[in-house]
């Protein structure tokens, strides 16, 4: 029993097939109960006012957006060394989540920015790193749409996604020598003094743990879609021969 | 491999088209801006250096389709695929000879340019030598984002949506080189990022072109 087994399209069908409607449901409950005592049962921090519960969809949302990105970054790696097509397929399913995710990291923060900053948009390092991160999102999207072969398109994006994660990262720290920022430090390391309160930090934690199976639960779902789509294609092929 | 670069900076002079283009691109630009932003001295000396960048950028992305497409439409490509050159030391000389015909002019065009922005006395050092260490790996970026859409009957505007991200840090690091060198500060940091850039580039990127090439020609 190891990992690998899940190469099998066959198997991974019945695995995500079984698993599926867990991983949903759990995202489901997590998000409910942490969106529902962030929102109505945490107290009003006193510097920020009530606008500071949007916290809990914008840092899940924005750790996400980046992860997801790491995730497409192995699962390229994984085509690209052992042709795994479940490997090609998952990265492919994950990318509009991710980008989805990263759209939803910048509103939620121009949201939370004009109360707060008194602007939607400053040019801050972390804004602007998370603006570049959806382009390299759209390009990868794009390069997928555009290419017709399926396994040339696989290998061509996974190239794409090694070099843009060395420079979605480079891009990162170019910002930061670029301008100086509004945005908050990390509030939420664990080995850190000066972390937000635990009243804070529990729903948030739930959240967090929502938005992850939400995201698992999506890229298994848009991972089965594409390998149905690639089975049929295979059918209708078959059938033009015969 | 100096056979092919020879011949690659033969057919950009000869063929026509490519060649030059870029450069009058680059005029232009730095024409239209100030027609766009009004002529105040002092506005145009404090975005001469990001404007000046980006005409660079642009007008080295104009012609990055221009690196592998003739070669895989004619064939020739395949030809040098299978040449005992290796194909990483193909897309390197290939993004030699873009830069030599694109890159190289535009450095050597700046400073005038430089003086239609208005840019500060002490820039235009600077900026030749930013433009100098830094449009290497915008010629190499390119030809990996070229290889990558080679085999697409429209490449042109994916390739700009890929490559112009992959540009940013090039861009950040370079244009800051300028701004600091003009407003009279130390540049060594950034130069030496911007350096560190693009000999990250040189020498990782043609294997990754090499590789989306032999995909392409699959």
């Amino acid at each position: 029993m190891s990992i690998w087994e899940y190469a099998n399209p066959k198997r991974f069908m019945q695995t995500s097939g079984l698993l599926l409607p867990w991983v949903s449901g759990v995202a489901a409950l997590c998000l409910m109960a942490g969106l529902v005592w962030g929102f109505f049962f945490t107290p009003v921090a006193d510097k920020f006012g009530a606008t500071v519960k949007i916290i809990y969809l914008h840092v899940p949302a924005a750790m996400m957006a980046t992860s997801a990105w790491a995730m497409m970054l192995v699962t390229s790696l994984i085509w690209l060394v052992r042709r795994h097509h479940v490997s090609a397929l998952s990265a492919k399913a994950a990318a509009p989540v991710g980008l989805v995710f990263t759209v939803i990291g910048l509103i939620t923060g121009a949201i939370w920015g004009q109360p707060m900053w008194g602007t939607w948009w400053a040019w801050d390092p972390r804004l602007t790193a998370f603006l570049i991160l959806s382009l390299f999102y759209l390009g990868y999207i794009a390069l997928w749409a555009a290419v017709e072969n399926p396994d040339t398109a696989a290998d061509l994006t996974s190239v794409l996604c090694i070099v843009g994660s060395v420079f979605a990262f480079l891009s990162r720290y170019a910002v930061l020598f670029w301008n100086q920022g509004l945005h908050q430090g990390a509030t939420l390391s664990l080995d850190k003094e000066e972390n937000i309160s635990d009243v804070y930090w529990f729903p948030l934690l739930l959240c967090i743990a929502g938005f992850v199976l939400l995201f698992v639960a999506l890229v298994l779902l848009r991972t089965r879609t594409e390998i149905r789509a690639r089975r049929l294609a295979a059918l209708m092929a078959r059938e033009r021969l015969a | 491999m100096i056979g092919l670069l020879i011949r690659d900076l033969r057919l950009a002079v000869r063929a026509g088209g490519g060649f030059g283009l870029g450069l009058a691109f680059f005029l232009l630009v730095a024409v239209i801006v100030p027609l766009g932003v009004g002529p105040e001295a002092a506005t145009l000396a404090k975005i001469a250096p990001g404007i000046l960048w980006v005409g660079a950028l642009l007008s080295c992305l104009l012609s990055l389709d221009r690196i592998f497409a003739l070669d895989f439409e004619d064939g020739s490509l395949d030809l040098l695929a299978t040449s005992p050159i290796p194909l990483e030391g193909v897309a390197a000389v290939k993004a030699l000879a873009h830069w030599l015909v694109t890159g190289l002019p535009l450095v050597a065009v700046s400073p005038v340019l430089g003086l239609l922005l208005n840019l500060p006395g002490p820039g235009y050092l600077w900026l030749v030598l930013a433009l100098a260490l830094g449009t290497p790996a915008l010629s190499v970026i390119g030809a990996f984002g070229a290889a990558l859409t080679v085999g697409l009957k429209r490449g042109g505007l994916l390739m700009s949506l890929l490559v112009l991200p992959l540009y940013i840090p090039t861009l950040i690091f370079g244009a800051e080189v300028v701004k600091r060198g003009a407003a009279g500060l130390s540049v060594g940091t950034p130069l030496a990022l911007l350096a560190g850039i693009t000999a990250g580039s040189l020498a990782l990127l043609p294997f990754a072109a090499a590789a989306a090439i032999r995909v392409n020609l699959r």
